[in-house]
């Protein structure tokens, strides 16, 4: 039991002054996402069930390559925030913080990863 | 941290079965949530049978027949009887709306009648709406001017006047906000819809000269952009307000002066 007025308990902390730049970066990476998953589905799925040789011939081409290195950058970087904000909603305090840092960790690693395996594929 | 079931003192058991009226043609199976802080049990569903050719049309009809001829203890605010002053908002036949303009001809069999979800219960149907009042006092809903001329009225061109149309008939009622999941496990920090509403009743309005200290004080993570976008909001309103484009039209504005 806390001796505050509602009126300060609405109020909290205040505003955070921040929110409208995720909001608008979650907005272009939808866009984005519009057009790079149909392009990754058809490229990616097209070097599908071919032979080793040919799928370093494949990836070694700019457009599958570069369609699957934005797809990494693009499609992880939103997962990562999309997955924030459902941490941000359904999780509070210390648990919040370790979630976020381990959804980031694994973002970037899975990142990192990919675009190490479609370097060493396309050079 | 959300919660995924209830507590064990809130968990709902079944109540008193009252008897069907005698001779009664048109008897109807009405359920209602109940619950006192003075007996110390759990909520119960108590069952109420009401004769409807003997009743008015709507569902607050329904209560205040079974509070006068059945059960005067059982609880629930009421006021206008017509939908403009927001008393009777709960939860009915799974929908957040006012019980004095839903009708009995809306309801498919038994009729359930719970207080507003996810908010601490007083009595019965009536839910505390104390922290709702004090975010909707938190966005400041008066008109906030610095110059001091005009001294008397302000006035405001048609078009401009239109703009308030679909936000200032909002009767904070709370059915938006309590049919919100964000609200529901974020109510201490995010707004909810009827504030948002009412937040962007005075941004919009051309009088009003502290537009951007409104927009300052709403760019938080939680404030206002815990909204999703789910739009249980536009469809529980009961006056058919569209709480959700209003939260959407903030956002544009945020994009419009920061990007």
């Amino acid at each position: 039991m806390r001796y505050i007025t509602d009126r300060k308990r609405a109020q909290g902390l205040g505003s955070g002054r921040s929110g409208t730049h995720h909001h608008w970066h979650m907005l272009v990476s939808s866009i984005c996402l519009v057009i790079l998953v149909p392009l990754f589905v058809f490229t990616f799925g097209s070097g599908l069930g071919r032979d080793y040789a040919d799928v370093l011939a494949f990836f070694s081409r700019p457009f599958p390559a570069i369609v699957t290195g934005l797809m990494l950058i693009v499609g992880i970087n939103h997962f990562m925030n999309e997955t924030r904000e459902a941490i941000e909603d359904y999780m509070h305090g210390v648990a919040e913080r370790l979630a976020t840092v381990a959804v980031s960790a694994f973002g970037y690693t899975l990142i990192a990863a990919g675009l190490f395996a479609l370097v060493k594929l396309a050079l | 941290m959300v919660q995924l079931t209830l507590p064990k003192n809130s968990r709902i058991k079944t109540g008193k079965t009252w008897p069907k009226p005698s001779g009664a043609a048109n008897a109807r199976k009405v359920q209602i949530y109940r619950w006192s802080p003075e007996d110390g049990d759990n909520p119960r569903l108590d069952t109420y049978f009401v004769d409807l050719d003997d009743c008015g049309p709507m569902v607050l009809d329904v209560l205040i027949k079974i509070k006068n001829e059945i059960d005067p203890t059982l609880t629930f605010r009421r006021s206008c009887r017509e939908g403009i002053c927001g008393s009777c908002a709960m939860n009915i036949d799974g929908i957040n709306t006012l019980a004095c303009i839903y009708g009995l001809d809306e309801i498919k069999g038994d009729i359930k009648i719970y207080p507003l979800p996810h908010m601490e219960v007083v009595k019965d149907l009536i839910p505390d709406l104390t922290h709702f009042y004090a975010q909707h006092a938190s966005i400041m809903p008066w008109l906030e001017t610095k110059t001091n001329r005009p001294q008397k009225e302000w006035r405001q061109s048609i078009d401009d006047r239109k703009k308030l149309d679909g936000l200032y008939e909002c009767v904070m009622c709370a059915s938006c906000s309590t049919a919100c999941p964000s609200y529901w496990w974020n109510s201490d920090r995010y707004l909810g819809p009827a504030a948002l509403l009412h937040a962007y009743r005075w941004i919009i309005d051309s009088r009003d000269e502290a537009t951007g200290e409104r927009l300052d004080e709403l760019e938080d993570p939680f404030k206002l952009y815990r909204c999703h976008t789910i739009m249980n909001c536009t469809k529980t309103c009961p006056k058919g307000l569209n709480p959700a484009k209003a939260i959407a039209e903030i956002k544009k504005m945020m994009v419009e002066r920061a990007v």
